[in-house]
């Protein structure tokens, strides 16, 4: 080993910017391809309950007569399966984190629009048993 | 002959990032016999397999460790496809390999900075970490996950990199290299460095082959087994040689993973040249009905994943072998006959994962 040889590495580290962000004041670093947390869109979700089979920390709960739509954001581990299997949509993916807690709790609840264009097909349905 | 001591070292110890406890019998400052316990973080995660579905365990597969997620995921998954006979696309074979070579980048630099910082060498320990940042920024901007990618699935993988991103990746990994050159240069010719190391905790080859030893580990004792030869995802077509050092002491041991870095990133490069187009994945139906056992070599050496299916969504049998576990036979036998003072270097030259010991 030679002398000195760390030096090039120390003026490099002297005359340049701090490899660390001043994380609270400075935003965190964030791609498009992030997986900070799951949003809903109240209004297009159908209450078929695809997510909740699926999510591998039964992380969903949803009630389809009281047409609610409930995540525990701290059993959530953003692996993203909902939104790929979600068929209207209504999930998406927040590239943005959660900020830290204090205390207990993450449950979100949301009143969602449930199954508006099945309604016909239940009648529909309904109509030749009745014949 | 003198008393015997006993002293426990671990759960909790300023070197293990993670907790395993070892009691240390003494004679003097002489470790003449180790007891190793484990069983702190057990989660259960193997039984969790029967509850549920094949296609969501994979990110329960993914979280049996923090640090090699990735090829967790991509051996359960290479192991569900062999059950069901699936022939995934290539495009989705060279991605796997891409993001298995930067999880065994970021692995080893991890090792790296902690090892570093065990014998309070703090300045490699920043800047190995700083390097690290850059693969964990590729990673994220490809996958969506820092160290957990979630990005395998039965039939493929979730995400495409897309050519002009992977040749910027390429060229930032170039631009690592040579500040890795430097950093293993400065660890690896260091004086001091090679005083604690070289002729310490020294596994003869022989040891190295009947204990098991997996990984770095076995290749630091010149037992040339390294897992991706056998050729799963793309490695069959790359060519790469595996590291071996004959010395089998500490510093063969830490060599050997300082050169691996070079291989990996060599790997990567030539992925990216070799990738062809197409799709990434496939549609997959129905259940896996048999059994796999499947292999793949992690940062710390060879895992296996047996994998049970009876024809229905629940797998019946999921057990995970990992490098960790099996190299703790080879680090008793290390430890015995050392002084007390270098226990926490030779501990962490094989590397330990306790989460993935454990599951």
């Amino acid at each position: 080993m030679t002398f000195f040889e760390m030096t090039k590495t120390v003026l490099k580290s002297v005359f340049s910017r701090p490899a660390t962000l001043m994380y609270p004041v400075k935003p965190a670093k964030k791609t498009k391809a992030t997986r900070g947390h799951v949003k809903i869109d109240p209004t297009k979700c159908i209450t078929c309950r695809i997510c909740q089979r699926k999510c591998p920390t039964q992380a969903i709960c949803v009630e389809v007569k009281e047409k609610t739509w409930e995540i525990d954001q701290m059993r959530c581990v953003v692996c993203a399966i909902c939104v790929d299997t979600c068929p209207t949509k209504s999930l998406t993916m927040d590239n943005q984190y959660r900020p830290a807690m204090t205390a207990r709790g993450g449950l979100e609840k949301f009143t969602v629009a449930g199954p508006k264009k099945k309604e016909p097909v239940v009648a529909d349905a309904a109509k030749p048993a009745t014949e | 002959m003198s008393k015997q001591i006993t002293i426990p070292f671990g759960p909790q110890h300023p070197v293990l990032p993670e907790p395993l406890h070892l009691d240390l019998v003494l004679e003097d400052e002489k470790v003449v016999d180790v007891i190793p316990t484990i069983g702190y973080v057990h989660r259960g995660l193997e039984k969790l397999v029967e509850k549920r579905e094949y296609t969501e365990y994979v990110f329960i597969a993914e979280r049996i460790c923090g640090i090699c997620s990735f090829i967790h995921s991509q051996t359960y998954v290479q192991g569900i496809e062999q059950i069901m006979g699936l022939e995934i696309p290539e495009r989705a074979q060279y991605l796997r390999t891409i993001w298995s070579e930067y999880s065994r980048l970021h692995s080893h630099l991890l090792w790296l900075g902690c090892f570093a910082d065990s014998m309070g060498f703090e300045s490699v320990f920043m800047n190995a970490w700083r390097l690290r940042e850059h693969i964990l920024d590729d990673l994220e901007a490809t996958t969506g996950g820092r160290v957990i990618q979630g990005v395998c699935k039965v039939g493929g993988v979730r995400r495409d990199i897309a050519p002009e991103k992977l040749d910027e990746m390429v060229k930032g990994l170039k631009g690592i290299e040579h500040e890795l050159q430097d950093l293993t240069n400065v660890f690896l010719h260091d004086s001091s460095i090679q005083h604690r190391l070289k002729g310490i905790g020294v596994l003869s080859n022989d040891d190295a082959y009947y204990l098991g030893a997996v990984g770095p580990t076995a290749r630091g004792s010149g037992v040339a087994i390294d897992i991706r030869e056998t050729g799963y995802a793309a490695f069959g077509k790359i060519n790469f040689k595996p590291v071996v050092e004959y010395d089998g002491d500490c510093y063969a041991r830490c060599a050997v993973r300082a050169k691996e870095m070079f291989t990996s990133i060599d790997i990567i490069e030539q992925c990216a040249k070799k990738i062809p187009d197409g799709p990434v994945d496939m549609k997959v139906t129905g259940a896996p009905d048999g059994e796999y056992l499947s292999r793949a070599e992690q940062p710390r050496g060879e895992v296996i994943h047996y994998i049970k299916g009876n024809g229905k969504k629940n797998l019946v049998r999921h057990r995970v072998r990992t490098p960790t576990f099996t190299n703790i036979p080879p680090l008793v036998t290390l430890l015995k006959g050392c002084e007390l003072a270098d226990v926490p270097v030779i501990v962490l030259t094989i590397d330990p994962c306790i989460g993935c010991a454990e599951r």
